[in-house]
């Protein structure tokens, strides 16, 4: 909220100013985040980690705290006031999140830790469904929660993982994508936005391709969420799996959206409280959607500060914000392209937010500790996408990725950390 | 930037780019692989043991940051003509040094004294002990890739 507050005192003083209060303020929205004004090794802090997680406005942090100082108690039990209270932001938190993604119903979606026990929930759960035989398509881009959770189906039940490949520039090959659907294929894994080359999947596209052949698909969105609009009802994605952490929520908390009839034919995964309508010791009647895949008491607080970060987002207003974003990104594409040192890894025509790169004789590791120096915080590694810097034939990238907070100003601060790399490194 | 200097100082930089004894050692009686998950850095080392229990010949192969690579290469220098047991105490004062609490004693380190500004940079210390670890694996003939995590 504050926002937008700041952003009309900002327009008051300045007449010439475009009219609407939802006019896009960086300065105003970086006030709303109290984590970035501080000094790391004596120099402001640039945070430029954002696809590891985003950092909290204090619309999420306080409304964490408010549910804590005021409402708190365990959800859908007690009698009393609080437990109502509690399961009534609970509740809402859910329905929330299913009119920000479009869901049909609420009870479609299920809360789980984040992306990565969403995709395990639907690997687990459908592994009766899966045979040998049966196909599993993944992409050569998918971080390693949604590849591992399917070779471990794989395994359990003879179905075979197929890996759909990418070309140079990490946008995926749709004619070898269409080569590998079958009717062999019983669910396709893709990545919305990838979280080490920015790529943007045709999800859509996609998806209308492996329903004409019968398969499922499930879209890990941990990245897509806080860059692009993310509609699954337009998509028509069967499971979609998203992290709040990634889109300036809480850690610890995400959802699974499923389309009731296929959540419906997912064997349960986790058994405990929550999860059942009655126990004896020789049956157990298991509960409705969205409950029975919610064994145990959930993160209540954090499925509040979810729902938070999704108003936020909204109040700013998802495209304007991928507007900004955008244009970061350009900006940074051709400050970086012009380092004669770097070479950038993940240049698709479609992409947002990541700006991953390698220096010709220097480590990505030692680019982060120098840059971590001059206060500016990036991720080196393999970013958990081995299988991608295996394509690349890189051991690790440097990796720097935008969130509605940056700035140019930021990109000029990495270019200039940049510059000490080479100092350092007297190449 | 002094206190970059102190972690990249030019041994480190000289062996980072210049990794001696990069190669692989078909006489190796010893050899490991040891890994890094955090960031995918590899190394790989071969050992040629004599029956007095000296390391001969050390050389290893991988990919890794400035550090991790100079840490190997000099380590295959430092412990040329060692025994064993003093391989593995050597392993201790090093480990010491880089993650300490105190200033420890760089005496009769050597060259490995010049991984002493690791000790300020905590998440570097897995670079510069992966060598260690994987050559330690080596020793005890460790079928399994050795892992810093």
């Amino acid at each position: 909220m504050a926002a937008t507050k700041k952003a009309k005192k900002t327009e008051d003083s300045k007449p010439n100013a475009a009219p609407s209060v939802r006019a896009f303020d960086v300065e105003a929205i970086r006030n709303d985040f109290p984590i970035l004004h501080q000094d790391i090794h004596g120099k402001p802090l640039v945070y430029l980690d954002n696809a590891a997680t985003t950092q909290k406005p204090n619309a999420v942090i306080d409304a964490i705290s408010r549910y804590y100082e005021h409402d708190n108690a365990n959800v859908h039990r007690g009698v009393h006031e609080l437990s109502t209270r509690a399961t009534k932001a609970f509740e809402g938190a859910r329905a929330r999140i299913a009119k920000y993604i479009g869901a049909k119903e609420d009870a479609e979606i299920i809360f789980t830790r984040g992306t990565t026990e969403a995709i395990n929930l639907v690997a687990f759960g459908l592994r009766a469904q899966l045979q040998p035989g049966d196909e599993i398509l993944v992409t050569h881009m998918e971080h390693h929660s949604n590849i591992v959770p399917w070779q471990m189906a794989a395994q359990a039940t003879g179905a075979k993982l197929v890996v759909a490949p990418i070309d140079d520039n990490g946008e995926l090959a749709m004619d070898e994508f269409e080569r590998l659907l079958t009717k062999r294929t019983k669910i396709v894994c893709v990545v919305h936005q990838s979280n080490s080359l920015g790529t943007i999947n045709p999800v859509a596209e996609i998806v209308q391709k492996a329903h004409a052949v019968g398969a499922l698909v499930l879209v890990d969105g941990a990245q897509a969420l806080s860059h692009t609009k993310v509609d699954v009802r337009a998509l028509d994605v069967d499971f979609y799996a998203m992290s709040a952490h990634k889109v300036y929520g809480p850690t610890g908390i995400g959802a699974l959206y499923g389309k009731r009839a296929l959540l419906e034919k997912l064997s349960p995964w986790q058994g405990g409280g929550d999860m059942i309508l009655s126990v004896t010791f020789e049956k157990t009647v298991y509960n409705k959607l969205p409950y029975l895949f919610e064994a145990g008491t959930p993160d209540i607080s954090g499925a509040v500060g979810f729902a938070a970060a999704l108003d936020y987002v909204e109040q700013i207003g998802i495209d304007a914000i991928a507007a900004h974003e955008q244009d970061l990104l350009n900006y940074g594409t051709g400050k970086l392209s012009a380092l004669p040192s770097l070479r950038l890894i993940g240049t698709a025509r479609n992409k947002a937010s990541i700006l991953a790169f390698v220096h010709e004789s220097v480590h990505a590791h030692d680019i982060g500790t120098i840059l971590d120096r001059e206060g500016v915080a990036i991720r080196t590694g393999h970013h958990c996408t081995q299988p991608v810097m295996a394509r690349f034939s890189v051991p690790a990238t440097a990796r720097a990725s935008l969130a509605m907070y940056n700035t140019r100003a930021d990109i000029d601060r990495l270019v200039a950390a940049l510059a000490k790399v080479d100092e350092v490194f007297g190449s | 930037m002094s206190d970059l200097r102190d972690l990249y100082q030019e041994l480190i930089l000289d062996h980072g780019k210049n990794p001696r004894n990069y190669k692989k050692l078909d006489s190796a009686s010893h050899h490991a692989q040891g890994y890094n998950p955090l960031c995918g850095d590899q190394c790989e080392i071969f050992v040629k043991v004599s029956p007095e229990q000296k390391l001969e010949e050390l050389c290893f192969q991988g990919k890794g940051c400035a550090i991790s690579t100079s840490s190997a290469s000099l380590l295959t220098q430092a412990l040329k003509g060692k025994t064993i047991a003093e391989a593995r105490a050597l392993f201790e004062r090093f480990h010491e040094l880089i993650t300490g609490t105190e200033a420890a004693d760089a005496e009769g380190l050597g060259k490995l004294a010049v991984f002493s500004g690791v000790r300020d940079y905590p998440n570097r210390a897995k670079c510069a002990t992966l060598a260690w670890h994987t050559l330690i694996a080596a020793l005890d003939r460790k079928q399994d890739p050795v892992s810093t995590e």
